[in-house]
C-alpha cells in the first residue's frame, strides 16, 4: 500500500504546549492505581512489549547470544509468561541475533543511521541501514539529525526519515527523537509530527544515551502527536519510550497513558514497546510477588 | 440689588438644568436666599450613572501617571479660584478665617490623592507565592461606578476628601451634593470641567438626598456607595437598597478638617483585588541558574 | 505477538475505612466542651455515594448559638486578645501539624460524608486545609508588617457559615485567619457535610486551643440565622449562594457587623486559537468537573475562537470519555456522587431546561452505581448568550459551550453577566493574556491554567460574587479594624 511520496508541506501546525499542564495532567496518569487482576494483566503487557536492548560499545556474539535467549526464556519457573517482543542491537549484531532467534516469533530491531548521534553522511546513513536488513533485521531503529532540527532545517530531517522508509519497505521504521536533546516538549511535538508524516511506523524517545530520557511528559506529548494523526488521517502509528523506564511501576503508568489517550487498541506490543534493558526482571518479580504473595529477591532472576 | 445666580447640575461633563425643571431656595446663615439651585430627579440620577458608567472604561484603564496629572491639574484649577470659594463658603456660614483653612487644606488634599494615583497600586498589589509552579500575582483595579453621597458637615473640603481618592483609583462617581451647601460643589464642577478631567468622570447633581438616595443606592448599574457621617437611618436605608446587586458600601465618620483624615485606605476601600495565574515551565529540567 | 483486540480494566482499588473513628451522635462544640443541643435534636447526615447514615449530627437552636457566641466572647476578651501574638501563632501551627497528622482520616470521612472523589480529598481538599493554617499562624505576630499604613486591631467575635462543596478546607479558610487576625470564631459548617469540621474540633480540643476561642455549632439555615442575627457577633463571613448571601446583607443592613461574603459564580472560561490546545482541554475538564461542578469558581461558561471551536468539541468529548464516574471511595474514580439529593434535582432540572432550549446536549455514557447521587459529565453546545443554562449557576458537572469570533466579543460576553469571581484564559501569547486579563471582570483570574488554588493567593469575587478576599496577605483585611 505504498502511497505516494510523503510531503513536508503537508505538516500540518504543531500545537503549542504548556509545560505544567502537562506535568499535572501525567501527575494524574501517575494516581491511577493499578491492583489485582488488572495489575498482572498489566505486567503481562509490559513484558511482551519489551524490546530488549543491548547497544554498548563492548557488545559482543555472547553477550548478544545470551540476551537472545533470555528474551525467550524470561523465567521458566513459571508458566504462561509472554516473550518479549524483540531484541535490538546494533547493525552488526543482526546475523548473530537472527541464528539466535531463528526458532521464535522474537522480532530483530537494529539501530541505524550512525547511531546514537546521526552525525554521518546521508550515504552512511543509507547504507548503515541496508545492511541491518540485509542481515535480516525486521525494525529498523533509526535518529533523527538533531542537530540540523535544533537548526532549523526540518527539511532535511524530514527527507532523511522518508529516504529511510523508503529504504525499510514494508519493514517498520521507528524514528528515535533523542527528545533530551531537543530542549523542550514544543520540539519534542514538533518531531514526532515531522517523524509521523515522512512516514514512521513508530516514533521513539530516546536513544538511552542521553539523560533525561523517556520522561512521562516527553511520552505523552509523542501520544498526543499519534492520536491527533489518527484522529485526523485514521492511521496508526506506534509508541516506544526508551531509557529510564526501569520499574514495573513506571511501566504501568505509561501503559494507563496508552489506554488513556489512545486506547486500548494501542494496548498491543504491534503498537507500543518499551526499550529497556533491565526492566524486565523488575517486572518478573512484581509478576512473581502477585502470583506467590511474597516479595521477590533479584538472586532469583537471571540477569541476562 | 445682587443676581440671584442659578446653580445647574454637571453630568457628563455639561451642565444641563435639571430633567424635572424645579429648583430650590438656597439661604445663606442668616436665612437670605443666595441662590437658585436644582432639585435634581431620578432621571438626573440615571443620566448620570449612565454617563459615569460610560466614563469607566477609559478612566480606569488611563495610565495611572496620566491620572495623578490630571488631579494635579483639577489642584490648579482650583488654586486659581480660591476667591469665589472662600465667598461661597463664608455664604453658607463660615468664617473667613475657616474659609481660608478649608480652601487650602482642600487643594492640599487634591495634591496628596494625585500623588497617589500612580503609587497606590505597589502597596495594595502583591506577589504570592504559591506552592506550585505558578506565577501568582494579585493588583488592585477600580470598583466602577461609585455612588457618593456629600457629606452635610461641609461644603467644600468634605466633598474633595470624599471625591478624590475615589477617582485617583480609577472610579468614576455620581456624586450627590450637600442639601444646605451646595454652592461650592457646583463650582467645583466648573473646575473640573475646566480642568482635563474626562467628561463622566465625575458627575454632580444638586436637590434632595432622600429624593435621589433611593434611586441611586438601588441602581443596578452602580458599584459602590459612599457615606459620610450621614444618620444611622440613612446609611441602614441604603445598605439595604445596596443588596440586590451587592454593591460595596463604604461609611466613615471623619472630621475631614482634621490632618490625618486621608490616606490610602480611602482609596483601597473602592478597589477590588484581581488574582492571576500563570505557569511556570521550568525549562531544561532540574538545573539551578545559581 | 498478543491479541490485537485487548482490554484492559482497572480493577475496583477501594481506599479502606476500616480505621476511622466516627462517633454515632456528634453534639455541638462550645466552650471547649461537646454539649447537647438545648432541643434535644439531632439529624441525620448520609454518605450521598451510598445512602446510608453515617451519623447523627446536633441541631443547634438560638439559645445555643447564643451559648457559643458568649463562650467566644469571654474567651475573646479574656484570652485571645490579650495572648502574645506569637503564642497565638503556636497554637494555629499546632493544629496545622495535628491535621497532617490526622490527614488521611480527614480525607477518608470528607469523602463519605460528602461524596467527592478520595483522589481530591486526599491530594487537594486535606493538604490545602492544612496549609491554610500553616500560612496564618505565621500572620498572626506580623499583623502590623501587614499593614505598615495603620494601627490594626482584631474585630471581635467572628460568626462563620460556610458550604458544602469544600466542608474542611472552608473551615479552614475561614477559621485560620480569624485566629491568626485575633479573633474568635462560632462556626457553622453545612447540614450535609458537618463531619470534617467536627473533626477539626476534635482535633482542636486534642491541640489545648483555650476553651471558646473556636466553636462549632452543626445546624440548619435557622443555626446559621442566629449567627447572623446575633447582637454580640462583631463579623460574618459567609461562603454560599448569592440568594442568600443576600439575606446576610439584608439581616446585618445598620449594624456595626463586618461583613464578607464569598457567592456564586459562572464563570467563563477562554479558548482562544493559538491555546496550547490539548492543555486548554484538560484546564476545561478540570474547570468544570473538579468536584463535580460543586465550585463556586467552576469554569462553567465555555468560549471557544471558532476557527478551532470542532477541534475543541471533539477533544474534550474524548477526554470525557476516560473520566471515571463512580465510588468516591476509589482511587480511580475522577467524578464521585453528587452531595445531596437536592442538588441533584437541581443539575436534572438545569439539564432538562438546556434540552428545551434546544442546545444540544453531549453527556459521557458509562455504567452509574444503582445507589447513592450520580450525574453524568455533561456539555451543551449550540448555546446562546441568553441561554438559562449560560447565566445561571448550576453548580455540577454542566458545561455550555459558545464560539466567539474576536477578542472583543469573548470580553464582552464573559463580562455579561452579574457574577465576577473567576475566569480563565488559554493562549500562547503573552500580550494577549495581559490584555484580557486585565479587562476580564473577575476576582480570580487563571490564565493556561484553572481551579488552582493556594493558602497564599487571594481569592474572593466582583460584582455579585461577593466581597473581601480570602487568602494572602489580602485574606486578612476581612477580620481586622
Amino acid at each position: 500500500m505504498k502511497a505516494h511520496k510523503p510531503l513536508f508541506s503537508q505538516i500540518p501546525k504543531s500545537p503549542t504546549i504548556d509545560k505544567v499542564g502537562v506535568e499535572e495532567r501525567v501527575s494524574r496518569f501517575q494516581t491511577r492505581s493499578i491492583k489485582g487482576t488488572a495489575k498482572m494483566q498489566g505486567l503481562s503487557m509490559v513484558l511482551s512489549m519489551i524490546d530488549l536492548t543491548t547497544l554498548e560499545g563492548k557488545d559482543t556474539p555472547n553477550k548478544v547470544r545470551q540476551m537472545c535467549y533470555k528474551a525467550q526464556h524470561l523465567h521458566d519457573f513459571q508458566d504462561g509468561l509472554p516473550t518479549v517482543a524483540a531484541v535490538c542491537v546494533y547493525p552488526t549484531m543482526v546475523s548473530i541475533a537472527k541464528d539466535a532467534l531463528k526458532d521464535s516469533s522474537i522480532k530483530i530491531a537494529s539501530v541505524s543511521t550512525a547511531f546514537p548521534s546521526g552525525q554521518s553522511t546521508f550515504d552512511v546513513k543509507k547504507s548503515d541501514t541496508q545492511f541491518a536488513l540485509d542481515a535480516g533485521a525486521d525494525e529498523i531503529d533509526m535518529v533523527i539529525s538533531r542537530g540540523k532540527f535544533l537548526s532549523g532545517e526540518y527539511n532535511f530531517v524530514f527527507d532523511e526519515i522518508a529516504a529511510i522508509k523508503e529504504i525499510c519497505g514494508q519493514k517498520r521504521l521507528k524514528v528515535i527523537l533523542e527528545t533530551g536533546e531537543l530542549a523542550n516538549l514544543d520540539q519534542v511535538r514538533r518531531a514526532s509530527d515531522i517523524a509521523i508524516h515522512a512516514g514512521a511506523d513508530f516514533i521513539k524517545t530516546s536513544t538511552g544515551k542521553i539523560q533525561p530520557a523517556a520522561t512521562m511528559q516527553v511520552t505523552y506529548t509523542m501520544l498526543m502527536a499519534i492520536k491527533d494523526h489518527y484522529d485526523r488521517t485514521g492511521i496508526m502509528v506506534g509508541m516506544k519510550p526508551a531509557g529510564g523506564i526501569s520499574t514495573s511501576k513506571l511501566a504501568l503508568h505509561n501503559l494507563v497513558m496508552v489506554k488513556e489517550i489512545l486506547g486500548e487498541a494501542w494496548l498491543t506490543n504491534e503498537w507500543f514497546r518499551f526499550g529497556a534493558s533491565s526492566l524486565a526482571n523488575d517486572v518478573l518479580m512484581q509478576y512473581m510477588k502477585q502470583v506467590t504473595g511474597k516479595y521477590q529477591s533479584a538472586d532469583y532472576f537471571t540477569i541476562d | 440689588m445682587n443676581i440671584l445666580k442659578t446653580y445647574k447640575i454637571y453630568i457628563a461633563g455639561q451642565f444641563p438644568r435639571t430633567e424635572s425643571g424645579r429648583t430650590y431656595v438656597v439661604n445663606d446663615a442668616a436665612g437670605n436666599p443666595i441662590a437658585n439651585v436644582c432639585q435634581s430627579s431620578k432621571k438626573d440620577i440615571r443620566n448620570a450613572v449612565q454617563a459615569a458608567r460610560k466614563a469607566f472604561g477609559p478612566w480606569s484603564e488611563r495610565s495611572a501617571f496620566n491620572r495623578g496629572q490630571i488631579l494635579y491639574r483639577i489642584a490648579e484649577m482650583l488654586g486659581g479660584r480660591k476667591a469665589q470659594f472662600i465667598e461661597e463658603l463664608i455664604q453658607q456660614g463660615q468664617t473667613i478665617e475657616r474659609a481660608q483653612i478649608e480652601i487650602e487644606t482642600s487643594i492640599d488634599r487634591i495634591v496628596y490623592y494625585a500623588g497617589w494615583c500612580d503609587k497606590f497600586q505597589q502597596i495594595l498589589s502583591s506577589v504570592n507565592p504559591v506552592n506550585s509552579s505558578h506565577f501568582n500575582f494579585s493588583v488592585a483595579e477600580a470598583t466602577g461606578v461609585v455612588g457618593v453621597l456629600a457629606d452635610e458637615q461641609t461644603g467644600l473640603l468634605g466633598l474633595v476628601s470624599q471625591l478624590m481618592p475615589v477617582i485617583a483609583g480609577g472610579n468614576t462617581v455620581v456624586f450627590i451634593a450637600a442639601e444646605k451647601s451646595p454652592l461650592c460643589a457646583i463650582t467645583f464642577a466648573e473646575v473640573l470641567a475646566t480642568s482635563d478631567l474626562p467628561a463622566g468622570v465625575v458627575n454632580i447633581v444638586t436637590g434632595f438626598a432622600n429624593e435621589m438616595l433611593p434611586t441611586l443606592a438601588e441602581h443596578m448599574d452602580v458599584n459602590a456607595l459612599y457615606l459620610s457621617n450621614a444618620s444611622n437611618e440613612i446609611v441602614k436605608s441604603t445598605q439595604l437598597s445596596a443588596v440586590d446587586n451587592l454593591k460595596r458600601v463604604v461609611v466613615v465618620n471623619e472630621d475631614w478638617n482634621q490632618e490625618k483624615a486621608q490616606g490610602i485606605a480611602f482609596i483601597s476601600s473602592f478597589q477590588e483585588i484581581k488574582t492571576t495565574w500563570h505557569p511556570i515551565e521550568q525549562i531544561g529540567g532540574a538545573t539551578s541558574s545559581y | 505477538m498478543t491479541d490485537s483486540n485487548n482490554t484492559w480494566e482497572y480493577a475496583p482499588s477501594l481506599e479502606g475505612t476500616s480505621h476511622i473513628q466516627l462517633k454515632e451522635k456528634y453534639d455541638l462544640f462550645i466552650d471547649g466542651k461537646w454539649i447537647k443541643p438545648s432541643n434535644n435534636r439531632y439529624f441525620d447526615t448520609i454518605n450521598p455515594a451510598t445512602e446510608e447514615k453515617l451519623a447523627e449530627i446536633a441541631w443547634a437552636t438560638e439559645d445555643d448559638v447564643d451559648l457559643a457566641v458568649m463562650a467566644a466572647r469571654k474567651a475573646y476578651v479574656e484570652v485571645w486578645s490579650v495572648m502574645k501574638a506569637s503564642e497565638r501563632a503556636k497554637y494555629i501551627f499546632r493544629i496545622a501539624r495535628l491535621m497532617q497528622e490526622h490527614a488521611k482520616e480527614l480525607a477518608l470521612i470528607e469523602t463519605l460524608d460528602g461524596g467527592k472523589p478520595i483522589r481530591e480529598s486526599r491530594d487537594i481538599d486535606v493538604p490545602l486545609a492544612c496549609n491554610h493554617f500553616f500560612y496564618y499562624a505565621g500572620w498572626a505576630d506580623k499583623l502590623q508588617d501587614a499593614f505598615p499604613q495603620r494601627n490594626i486591631q482584631s474585630l471581635g467575635v467572628a460568626g462563620q457559615i460556610i458550604p458544602w462543596n469544600f466542608p474542611l478546607l472552608m473551615a479552614a479558610w475561614k477559621i485560620a485567619p480569624a485566629l491568626a487576625a485575633g479573633n474568635t470564631v462560632v462556626l457553622k459548617p453545612a447540614e450535609s457535610t458537618s463531619l470534617t469540621a467536627l473533626k477539626l474540633a476534635e482535633i482542636i480540643e486534642a491541640s489545648g486551643l483555650p476553651a471558646g476561642v473556636v466553636n462549632i455549632v452543626t445546624g440548619n439555615g435557622d443555626t446559621g440565622a442566629a449567627i447572623v442575627n446575633h447582637p454580640d457577633v462583631d463579623k460574618i463571613a459567609f461562603t454560599g449562594s448569592t440568594a442568600v448571601g443576600k439575606l446576610i446583607q439584608r439581616a446585618v443592613a445598620g449594624t456595626a457587623k463586618k461583613v464578607s461574603l464569598e457567592l456564586g459564580g459562572k464563570s467563563a472560561n477562554i479558548v482562544l486559537e493559538d491555546a496550547p490546545i490539548d492543555q486548554a482541554v484538560e484546564g476545561i475538564v478540570n474547570g468544570i468537573f473538579f468536584n463535580q461542578g460543586h465550585v463556586c469558581c467552576a469554569g462553567s461558561r465555555l468560549y471557544v475562537q471558532e476557527s478551532i471551536a470542532e477541534e475543541v468539541v471533539r477533544k474534550l468529548k474524548q477526554r470525557m470519555g476516560s473520566l471515571y464516574v463512580g465510588n468516591p471511595l476509589d482511587k480511580n474514580t475522577d467524578i464521585g456522587a453528587i452531595n445531596s439529593k437536592e442538588q441533584l434535582n437541581t443539575i436534572e432540572k438545569y439539564i432538562n431546561i438546556g434540552i428545551n432550549e434546544g442546545s444540544d446536549l453531549f453527556q459521557v455514557e458509562c455504567d452509574l452505581p444503582s445507589k447513592g447521587f450520580y450525574c453524568r459529565p455533561t456539555i451543551f453546545t449550540n448555546v446562546a448568550q441568553s441561554s438559562v443554562i449560560a447565566q445561571e449557576e448550576i453548580f455540577g458537572p454542566v458545561l455550555t459551550i459558545q464560539t466567539f469570533r474576536t477578542i472583543d466579543e469573548v470580553i464582552q460576553k464573559a463580562n455579561n453577566s452579574p457574577y465576577g469571581l473567576a475566569a480563565g484564559v488559554w493562549t500562547d501569547k503573552g500580550s494577549r493574556i495581559f490584555n484580557l486579563t486585565s479587562k476580564l471582570r473577575a476576582g480570580v483570574i487563571w490564565s493556561n491554567t484553572y481551579n488552582k488554588f493556594d493558602p497564599a493567593s487571594p481569592f474572593g469575587g466582583y460584582k455579585e460574587s461577593g466581597f473581601g478576599r480570602e487568602g494572602g496577605l489580602h485574606g486578612l483585611e476581612a477580620y481586622l479594624k
